[in-house]
């Protein structure tokens, strides 16, 4: 079975500063995969050459088997799902023209994509009387699952996301990851999200990749992260969340 | 005061359909132009700076010289085009204001275009990319409709713009609202240069407020209101241009007539003539001397009155002064030789530049002529129309006697005869036909050398028409009869301050006095 995706050798320089440096990696269909690391470590830049929002300079990216160098990008696009921080909903069209964009432009007719918009506001928990609504009167939650919502309309099985979560407040930020989480499982989805938070990566992924100055330096689950990782800064890395819980608790004991 | 302003009334519908056809199809070219300039800008950094600033420099050209500069261009390019494909166009009206006016127009739409498409935020552009659209689909989907309401802000800045400058077609020989302006000026006709100011700033308002509703529209998304707004604007462009569906028939003959107060009598004079012979007749005013003769040679013009001394130091680039008679004798073989242009004759009066002094100021100072003029100059000042210093007759004058002024002004001839009566100026440069010479009792200073060459009124007719017996026989009864105080008188009625005379009704007073022969 080819991966759902597979980059080999893969590096893209801006000027003198190496952004991504002779990667490689395998995903398969139906993983989630959390690309971790500080801010310049590569991730999002990584995530942008599977969709070619980036053209990397050297090495290959394949999609289901397939050289995306070799594809129109918008075409390529519009069978991937793409969610950013930003959102970026588009505030002259309303929440249901939004959701409705990609199969729109690949030509759906009306009827399939007015029940498609339907469904996917069920989907991502959003009541249908949203639809008719410009995004801008919308909460930041509400419209991340309209962003959701948009990549997924086209019925994609790859989702890229970069840092989804990371403009919500905590609460917010919970609720929708453990919703995604559910979606990703019910759908088949193979994704790959982009976050600096390892406990997120952790809580959501089933597969975390670690990134430092362009090179991938640790992947596995978890535990298997834990165990093997010699590493100082990815331990450290992976230990934050631990510890970060267990003075919680410490506090939280202390105080009651 | 009721019948002046009922003759701007009568000209209205003309004048404002010109105009509205001019700035719409100015405003429209501009936009055409305008908007994939500013994609291709917005897009490539290299090409924004250029684009820009080469708008910027168009927009510094004073829009008078702007229009100005393309008549000589279209004139060569007309002329190519006759000698490639045996055709040539009209280098004088609508198309030289056209190319004008739209350049004009697209400094704002170019800016505020690109700075609309260039103020899309990023996420929004990364989210069209993202979701799968093309460049293009990118372009007409998501930038263009987010920066519609910044683009429309500056086509209603462009649209002011043209309106107001297109009132500065007329010189260039396009019938505008700015007719009302230059012939009220000339003629001090001030309910006339109002009348003007007031149409073109009603019509700019008028454009900006339904424009406005357009912006408003797409800046509110509510598309009714941008509909509300084109259609007031397509009803309000098909309304002005009804009348001109009666312009729309070629006249058969094109009377010109250059920017003073004789022009526009003579004008009306012949072109009432021609009218009565049963031909249709279109008027060009207010040209300039130049553009004047060359438009008749090119058959633009097929008739007007210029002057045996202008065509002879402009048109021949003489110097010398061989005396009236031989002056006009040379003229008509010479323009007929060179450009197949018919000296008619002359109608009888000269209409020469004279040097022209405050009977008491003359007397204080003990100048009769030119000569002790000279003596004078270094404490004096003088005042001159916009053009008589950079023509060659005051070269020669100069040069005949020295005249080291101590200041020179440049006036509008009605503003000229102001400067002298109220003493900012003490020698103006006056013309010999002018009713206000004798009606202020001014002194005309002798020129003992024959510095001046004579100026003979003469009736030009174009190449094309040299053959033509009705206009030649219309015409012909003018020629000898009109001596230079009925000159003046007529002049006069139109040039005073009070109870004046419009140019027509001069001429018809005029014309109940030539002899029927």
């Amino acid at each position: 079975m080819t991966a759902a995706i597979e980059l080999s050798g893969v590096g893209k320089r801006y000027g003198a500063l190496a952004a991504l440096a002779d990667v490689s990696l395998s995903v398969e269909a139906g993983q989630f995969t959390a690309l971790v690391g500080g801010s310049g470590s590569g991730k999002t830049t990584l995530l942008k050459t599977i969709n070619r929002l980036v053209a990397p300079d050297a090495g290959t990216v394949r999609v289901q088997g397939e050289d995306v160098a070799a594809l129109e990008p918008p075409a390529l696009r519009r069978r991937i799902g793409y969610v950013f921080q930003e959102v970026g909903l588009f505030p002259h069209l309303s929440v249901g023209e939004n959701i409705a964009i990609t199969p729109k432009l690949l030509g759906w007719d009306r009827a399939k994509i007015a029940a498609r918009v339907e469904a996917l506001l069920d989907l991502v928990a959003l009541p249908q009387e949203v639809a008719t609504r410009a995004p801008a009167a919308l909460s930041g939650g509400q419209r991340q699952r309209v962003g959701v919502a948009r990549a997924l309309a086209a019925e994609p099985a790859l989702m890229l996301m970069d840092e989804p979560f990371g403009a919500l407040d905590p609460l917010t930020r919970d609720a929708l990851g453990a919703d995604y989480r559910a979606l990703h499982d019910r759908l088949g989805l193979t994704t790959v999200m982009v976050t600096h938070d390892m406990a997120e990566a952790v809580l959501l992924a089933d597969r975390i990749v670690v990134l430092r100055e362009g090179r991938i330096v640790a992947d596995g689950t978890a535990a298997d992260l834990l165990a093997k990782t010699a590493d100082p800064d990815v331990r450290a890395l992976l230990e934050a969340p631990r510890r970060q819980a267990e003075r919680l608790r410490a506090k939280l004991a202390g105080a009651a | 005061m009721n019948e002046r302003l009922a003759a701007a009334f009568a000209l209205l519908p003309e004048y404002l359909g010109w105009h509205v056809l001019l700035s719409a199809s100015a405003l429209l070219l501009g936009v055409l132009i305008s908007l994939p300039l500013a994609v291709a800008a917005s897009r490539s950094p290299r090409l924004r700076w250029p684009v820009l600033a080469g708008a910027s420099l168009i927009q510094t050209i004073p829009s008078l010289a702007l229009l100005a500069l393309f008549y000589p261009l279209l004139l060569a390019l007309s002329a190519l085009s006759k000698a490639w494909f045996g055709q040539g166009f009209s280098a004088l009206g609508f198309l030289p204001s056209l190319l004008a006016l739209t350049l004009y127009s697209m400094l704002p739409i170019l800016r505020n275009s690109a700075a609309g498409i260039l103020g899309v935020d990023p996420a929004v552009r990364e989210a069209a990319d993202g979701v799968g659209m093309t460049p293009r689909q990118r372009l007409f989907q998501v930038e263009l409709p987010l920066a519609a309401p910044v683009i429309m802000a500056g086509i209603r800045t462009a649209a002011v713009w043209t309106i107001g400058a297109a009132t500065l077609s007329t010189p260039v020989g396009q019938t505008s609202l700015g007719n009302y302006i230059f012939a009220g000026l000339q003629t001090e006709n001030w309910v006339f240069v109002l009348f003007g100011c007031a149409a073109s700033a009603v019509l700019a308002l008028v454009a900006d407020q339904l424009l406005g509703l357009v912006e408003a529209g797409a800046r509110l998304r509510k598309p009714l209101l941008a509909i509300l707004g084109a259609a007031g604007l397509a009803v309000g462009v098909a309304v002005a241009l009804l009348p001109l569906a009666g312009f729309g028939k070629p006249a058969t003959y094109v009377v010109g007539a250059k920017n003073f107060s004789e022009q526009y009598i003579l004008a009306e004079l012949m072109a009432d003539r021609l009218q009565r012979a049963g031909g249709e007749v279109r008027r060009k005013e207010d040209l300039g001397s130049a553009v004047a003769y060359r438009a008749l040679a090119a058959g633009e013009l097929d008739v007007y009155v210029d002057y045996s001394g202008t065509l002879w130091t402009n048109v021949l680039g003489r110097k010398d002064n061989p005396g009236r008679a031989e002056v006009l004798k040379q003229l008509t073989a010479e323009l007929k030789r060179r450009d197949g242009v018919t000296v008619l004759g002359s109608l009888g009066f000269e209409n020469a530049y004279a040097f022209v002094m405050r009977p008491d100021r003359a007397r204080a100072l003990g100048v009769a002529t030119l000569a002790d003029l000279a003596r004078e100059a270094p404490k004096l000042t003088l005042g001159s129309d916009l053009e008589f210093l950079s023509r060659p007759e005051w070269k020669a004058v100069d040069a005949a006697y020295g005249l080291g002024f101590k200041t020179k002004r440049s006036y509008q001839p009605t503003f000229m005869y102001r400067a002298l009566s109220g003493g900012e100026a003490d020698v103006i440069s006056a013309f010999s036909s002018d009713g206000r010479i004798a009606a202020d009792k001014l002194v005309i200073l002798s020129d003992p050398k024959g510095a001046i060459p004579p100026y003979d009124a003469v009736v030009l007719i174009s190449p094309k028409r040299a053959g033509d017996r009705r206009l030649i026989d219309a015409l012909k009864p003018l020629i000898g009869a009109i001596p230079v105080e009925a000159m003046q008188a007529a002049n006069y009625s139109v040039d005073r301050d009070a109870g004046k005379l419009s140019p027509a009704e001069a001429a018809r007073a005029m014309e109940a006095k030539i002899p029927a022969r």
